[in-house]
């Protein structure tokens, strides 16, 4: 019964994670449902609505560096999630996990930052709900 | 005995005198709260009963529910995600309506580029998407009126409980003592309180189908739109909100929209604004919406 129990509380949870939360816009249709990991090094942090952008450098093993403009949910949403205005700043060594643009641009929905010091903001099940399929 | 009947005494005096408020430990804040709304649940044997005849105080979304007070993805108790028990009741003309909107959440939900959402263009929502979006409410009343302040784009509302009538809806907008007014994007909302801990409220003179949507997919109303809202005091911790619309231009029959639960929060958070500035939707869009949404 307990078991049980606990089952349904899983699975309860899991449904609340699978909803999107403040969207300006359908995530469903906008990412790829994978998520990539990218090591970059920050270029801006915008804190605004309707939603926060990061842009980052990634460098390749070809050498060739790409831009990314990563996007989070609005400043009192992802305030919860760790962000802070001044959580960036230019030249930061970062680790950022996203989806990205399904159109394959160098475009993504932020779902977890981690500073060099090891700081992590964001989550990466928090984010995968950002994006899932409306209830 | 004696000491005993003192202390019981000493103890209903106290009661009286210094009435129990959760958040009366520290009435000179030494510090800003965090500026999003954060208060545990209540255990059921910390709950009081609720105040007589009175909404006051700064609600939010009951801990790990706020998917629900932000409706994404449609109304609460109807979200549009083509389930037939979330199929609404159009008339003719209100499908049509709804097939001319552009939503950018829902089962029809097109690329940010080829939205006509008014909020893309900082429009104001009114009501009753205003109920359906970003949700988290600041409540004040007196004796003429209950006070609405919406999180959202900050906006405020408000309900009149000193016994006016609603008014009469008429074509374009509200008659009042035989005198045309205009329509407005917060409508005319009277309110009575049906017992102690229910205030029921009446709306009508909102805005035209060209201006206002229901929800963030898209779905219609009319300016023939009546609202219903029931605010339910619960218990002093807790309140619901209840929505049914009525808009017989739109929809053949009054339907639901939501029984929202909402929970009483510290009333010294001083929540985070979240404007609509169209300064920086068009920079948004430029820099990240059109070109993600680009085929």
């Amino acid at each position: 019964m307990r078991v049980r129990q606990v089952m349904v509380f899983v699975t309860a949870i899991g449904l609340l994670m699978s909803v999107p939360l403040v969207a300006h816009h359908s995530a469903t249709t906008l990412y790829t449902q994978k998520t990539v990991t990218l090591k970059g090094i920050v270029k801006t942090w915008r804190w605004s609505n309707p939603h926060c952008l990061l842009t980052f450098d990634v460098k390749g093993e070809d050498g060739q560096v790409v831009q990314w403009l990563a996007e989070t949910q609005a400043p009192n949403t992802v305030y919860t999630e760790g962000y802070r205005p001044n959580s960036f700043k230019p030249d930061d060594e970062i680790t950022v996990t996203m989806r990205p643009a399904a159109n394959g641009r160098p475009y993504g929905l932020l779902t977890q930052a981690v500073l060099a010091d090891g700081t992590k903001l964001g989550s990466e099940e928090g984010a995968r709900g950002r994006g899932a399929a409306a209830q | 005995m004696r000491n005993r009947l003192w202390v019981v005494m000493v103890g209903l005096l106290s009661a009286a005198l210094f009435p129990v408020d959760p958040f009366a430990q520290n009435r000179s804040t030494q510090t800003w709260p965090q500026p999003v709304p954060a208060r545990a649940p209540i255990a059921e044997k910390d709950k009081k009963p609720a105040p007589r005849r009175s909404l006051v105080g700064m609600w939010g979304a009951i801990a790990g529910n706020r998917q629900a007070t932000n409706q994404s993805s449609g109304v609460q108790l109807k979200p549009n995600n083509g389930r037939p028990e979330n199929q609404l009741p159009y008339t003719p003309y209100g499908l049509q309506l709804y097939k001319s909107h552009k939503g950018l959440e829902g089962i029809d939900a097109v690329p940010q580029a080829e939205t006509n959402d008014p909020r893309v263009r900082c429009e104001p929502l009114g009501v009753p998407r205003h109920n359906h979006y970003d949700l988290g409410i600041q409540i004040f009343q007196d004796e003429y009126k209950v006070a609405m302040l919406y999180q959202y784009d900050n906006r405020w509302r408000v309900i009149w409980t000193d016994g006016r009538p609603l008014p009469k809806l008429v074509d374009g907008g509200v008659e009042i003592d035989a005198e045309f007014r205009e329509r407005r994007w917060f409508g005319y909302s009277v309110g009575k309180w049906v017992d102690d801990y229910t205030l029921e409220v009446q709306t009508v003179g909102t805005m035209p189908e060209d201006r206002v949507w229901l929800d963030n997919t898209g779905r219609p109303i009319s300016d023939q739109l009546r609202i219903t809202e029931t605010f339910r005091r619960l218990d002093y911790d807790d309140l619901e909100w209840s929505e049914t619309i009525e808009d017989p231009k739109v929809y053949t029959r009054p339907w639901q929209t939501m029984k929202m639960p909402l929970a009483l929060q510290d009333p010294r958070t001083d929540i985070m604004t979240r404007y609509c500035s169209p300064v920086e939707i068009e920079a948004y869009n430029k820099a990240y919406g059109d070109p993600v949404s680009a085929k």
